[in-house]
């Protein structure tokens, strides 16, 4: 679906000093290289400014790449744009696609018209999108009086409605609700499995790539540090896990070969033990626990998201300085 | 087929514009009395000359109407292009570039500012008075002349539209210039261009083809030789001028949305 390789954009940045203006190259995608398959879910993070939405304007045309080969569903993106249009969905989840002032269904023609879907297609599909995604009371709203949770709905409808095999969705959750996020997870993970639609995804949510994506590209300054599952991430940069147990009194915390007692927090109410992925489960940490100590509620702590990015940003940063 | 997409993309627009009707009539009614402003300001002049540049009072009010009725159906479609820093910066042109559609098409759909109707209602209404009151052999050509002078001086104004706001891609801020050349070269063209000094009559006349807008077409009609020199016939060339404009206006812009996606410079 998705084929890049050795991708580069580069951006002249103006740098002022005094009256005179110079110009200076800054590397926003450095070489990246990848593949999507058709059906797949992948979800592309890193900080800000790492160049996620860089290489996601390339991939929908909007930017042409400085170097390197590029092909989306078999169209060059930089030279066939309206081609590539045609054939995926687009969602930006800071911009928006609809016509403010008008109603929502109003968009839904508009977009109908533009992309020559016939009416019996559109009709079967602004059907499914409704019903899954709760718009039938939206429809007569203008888009302006929609929240945006309710927008966001109205927008991934409206990236649907041409059918398009591959959906890319730069940041769709966020400032969305608990709920409203947990909605749109569902419906994309539906279209995905059931519909086999490609997606595509940004995000800073490590709760979106959890529920969605069986995949996960970490990429920062320009490049993709790491590309697999997100387990296999977790387990590989960050090999310790943390246990916080709260104790029904204060005590110490309890003695468990191979557990660090990193932390007691609350005159030893509360207990952060680390321990680790290859050597125990958290079950087995826990069965052991509780013969020790009498606990009143636990909880188990995986790496954040970002710290998995630090981890594997750091070790490419060892890696380079080995060579 | 096209061509039903974009009338679509005018009718939302006009429907979202109706939504707001308080604004639109107050809008509708300041443009009449913009109108009427540069109306006064020829009648004045002429309370203290009987003629401008060999030109009577009636024959230049139909070069004003000419021009102000060229400019207002520019205005009602290439006047969105105001909005294109908006676009930039917000990142919405992205949205126009992610679409199966032309972005200057789409942006010239976006926003049919419906209030300029008044703007061309008035010049219409001054057009009807001037050409009631010059003398002109009326033929068939002629009644053809007049028709196609604001249309083909509309396509003029729109072209140079969109080459002005073109360097917007480049200076996100540089609406005052495009403001300067689509504005103010509409104040130009409403008088007989031998009036103004030699640079700037060259500079409006024939780099920023105003003159076709109004003065060529209204010797042509009027029968008058032009005092500058040109023969009859170049009054007779607008509608081609207009072709040329607007191919050139395409490429520029072709060109700008080049430089924006960054295969240009």
């Amino acid at each position: 679906m998705i084929e890049v390789r050795e991708l580069r954009r580069e951006f002249k940045v103006a740098t002022s000093k005094g009256l005179r203006r110079n110009y200076k190259t800054v590397t926003a995608v450095d070489g990246v290289t990848f593949d999507v398959g058709a059906g797949e879910a992948v979800g592309y993070v890193g900080p800000n400014g790492a160049g996620k939405s860089t290489t996601i304007k390339m991939l929908t045309g909007i930017l042409v790449p400085t170097s390197g080969h590029l092909l989306v569903d078999g169209v060059d993106p930089a030279k066939q744009r309206r081609d590539l249009a045609k054939r995926i969905g687009v969602v930006f989840g800071q911009r928006s696609q609809l016509w403010w002032d008008l109603p929502l269904k109003d968009s839904f023609d508009l977009l109908r018209s533009i992309y020559r879907v016939s009416h019996e297609d559109y009709r079967r599909r602004l059907d499914e999108c409704v019903e899954l995604l709760g718009l039938q009371e939206l429809l007569i709203t203008p888009v302006r009086q929609l929240s945006l949770g309710q927008r966001m709905r109205g927008e991934i409808t409206a990236a649907l409605l041409h059918a398009p095999e591959l959906l890319v969705l730069d940041e769709p959750t966020i400032g969305l609700d608990l709920e409203s996020k947990e909605r749109l997870r569902e419906f994309l993970a539906d279209i995905n499995t059931r519909r086999g639609t490609t997606l595509l995804l940004t995000t800073h949510d490590l709760d979106d790539i959890e529920r969605l994506c069986p995949r996960l590209m970490v990429i920062d300054h320009g490049r993709v540090l790491a590309d697999g599952p997100l387990d296999e991430l977790r387990a590989e940069v960050t090999p310790e896990r943390e246990l916080v147990i709260d104790l029904r009194e204060p005590g110490p915390a309890p003695d468990v070969p191979g557990v660090t007692a990193v932390r007691s927090e609350a005159n030893g109410l509360r207990h952060h033990l680390t321990f680790r992925r290859a050597e125990m489960t958290a079950a087995q940490l826990i069965t052991q626990v509780v013969r020790q100590v009498e606990v009143h509620d636990l909880a188990v702590v995986e790496p954040e998201i970002d710290d998995v990015i630090r981890k594997l940003y750091q070790r490419q940063v060892e890696q380079d300085a080995h060579r | 087929m096209a061509d039903v997409i974009y009338t679509r993309l005018i009718g939302a627009r006009i429907r979202s514009q109706l939504a707001y009707r308080g604004s639109f009539a107050i809008d509708f009614v300041s443009q009449v009395m913009a109108q009427s402003y540069e109306l006064i300001v020829i009648l004045v002049l002429f309370g203290q000359v009987t003629a401008l540049g060999g030109f009577s009072r009636d024959e230049v009010l139909l070069m004003y109407a000419f021009a102000g009725a060229a400019f207002g159906v520019a205005d009602l479609f290439a006047g969105q292009l105001d909005n294109l820093p908006t676009y930039i910066r917000t990142g919405n042109f992205d949205v126009l570039l992610m679409r199966p559609l032309g972005t200057l098409p789409q942006i010239m759909c976006s926003d049919i500012r419906l209030r300029r109707i008044g703007r061309i209602t008035g010049a219409l209404a001054v057009m009807a008075y001037a050409l009631s009151h010059v003398a002109v052999d009326w033929s068939p050509a002629k009644i053809l002349l007049t028709v196609a002078t604001p249309v083909a001086g509309a396509v003029i104004y729109g072209s140079v539209w969109v080459v002005a706001c073109s360097i917007c891609f480049w200076i996100v801020e540089g609406r005052e210039f495009a403001n300067a050349v689509t504005y103010g070269s509409n104040a130009f063209t409403s008088y007989p261009i031998n009036v103004y000094a030699r640079p700037l009559r060259w500079l409006m006349a024939f780099v920023v083809p105003g003159a076709f807008v109004a003065y060529y077409p209204s010797l042509a009609l009027l029968g008058k030789q032009d005092p500058l020199g040109l023969p009859g016939w170049v009054g007779w060339t607008s509608p081609l001028v207009a072709v040329l404009a607007a191919t050139a206006a395409g490429l520029v812009w072709r060109f700008a949305v080049r430089h924006y996606r960054g295969t240009g410079s």
